[in-house]
């Protein structure tokens, strides 16, 4: 238990510590290494509470796809980011100030919640058995939410088309293949009989 | 010295304020913007996920599952937003984007 707590409070620091780093580091590259150091550790969060499949897929979806998703629109985009940091110093006082409020305010009422609310009749979380964790996430997954799960797969096909739609870039003076014209080419149109004099060549 | 169920909602609330707090202090950088939203959602699967382990019920992190579909889905449609921004722009500074007001 002892090795559980202390694996609980450095996960918990390291998640805190590096979703600081991200909002305040200097370079936007810093930021998006910081921000899979807080997903890496929140997937370790997520294997004390026995998620073993949702660690996994932070990892793969998030640190996988989202963060280097980030990262490659990070270096792609050519930006004074100096510039774009001014303006920093000026918001963080307030900034703070509101944050810490409702920092505050937040963990009264969750552990109001915890100590007071339905899962307080609990005190350990759930505890291994026979049925492994994705095992029972596909029993009901495939039951009883099939169609929100059909309904996400349309969310990620709408945002791919409409991502692909948002890049795509049409430029006018780039040649293409046209296969119909290729097609539709015969000797009358392809070909033209010139006859030419001796002795002059073909003058254009 | 054993870990309740208002530690991990201690850490989720803490990791939410520092997503708020990143969007008040980089006003002017898109980019953080949206990795601070991506903190916030990560704040709410934590939440999710130990209310599910502590309720004994898994539908929890089905629903964390969904929130990571929606958040990958708004990764991708916000970065093709802003490259289509900083084309047509030079830079991505959206406190003074208003080229949609009317």
């Amino acid at each position: 238990m002892a090795l559980q707590a202390i694996a609980f409070y450095v996960l918990a620091l390291v998640t805190v510590a590096a979703g600081l780093a991200v909002v305040s580091a200097r370079n936007p590259v810093h930021s998006v290494l910081f921000l899979i150091l807080a997903f890496f550790s929140a997937a370790g969060l997520f294997v004390l509470l026995g998620a073993e499949f949702l660690a996994m897929l932070l990892v793969v979806v998030y640190v996988g796809a989202v963060a280097v998703l980030f990262l490659f629109v990070v270096m792609m985009l050519d930006v004074d980011f100096i510039q774009l940091k001014q303006g920093f110093a000026r918001y963080v006082p307030l900034g703070g100030l509101v944050a810490g409020i409702l920092a505050v305010e937040m963990i009264v009422v969750s552990s109001t919640v915890a100590s007071r609310g339905a899962a307080s009749a609990n005190d350990a979380p759930m505890a291994a058995t026979d049925v492994s964790n994705i095992e029972s996430i596909g029993r009901v997954l495939y039951t009883h939410y099939i169609y929100f799960f059909q309904a996400s797969g349309l969310v990620l096909l709408v945002a791919m088309i409409g991502a692909i739609v948002l890049t795509l870039r049409h430029r006018p003076h780039a040649r293409r293949q046209v296969i119909a014209d290729q097609v539709a080419r015969g000797p009358k149109s392809g070909m033209r009989v010139v006859s030419i004099k001796p002795g002059e060549g073909v003058g254009e | 010295m054993t870990i309740g169920l208002h530690h991990y909602l201690a850490v989720a609330a803490i990791l939410f304020t520092i997503g708020v707090f990143g969007i008040f202090v980089n006003r002017k950088n898109v980019i953080i913007i949206l990795m601070s939203i991506e903190l916030i959602l990560l704040a709410v699967n934590i939440n999710l996920v130990a209310f599910s382990a502590y309720l004994h019920n898994v539908v929890g992190q089905i629903f964390a599952m969904f929130v990571l579909t929606v958040a990958a889905a708004e990764a991708a449609v916000g970065l093709a937003i802003l490259v289509t921004f900083f084309r047509n722009r030079g830079d991505i500074a959206v406190d003074d984007a208003s080229m949609m007001k009317g």
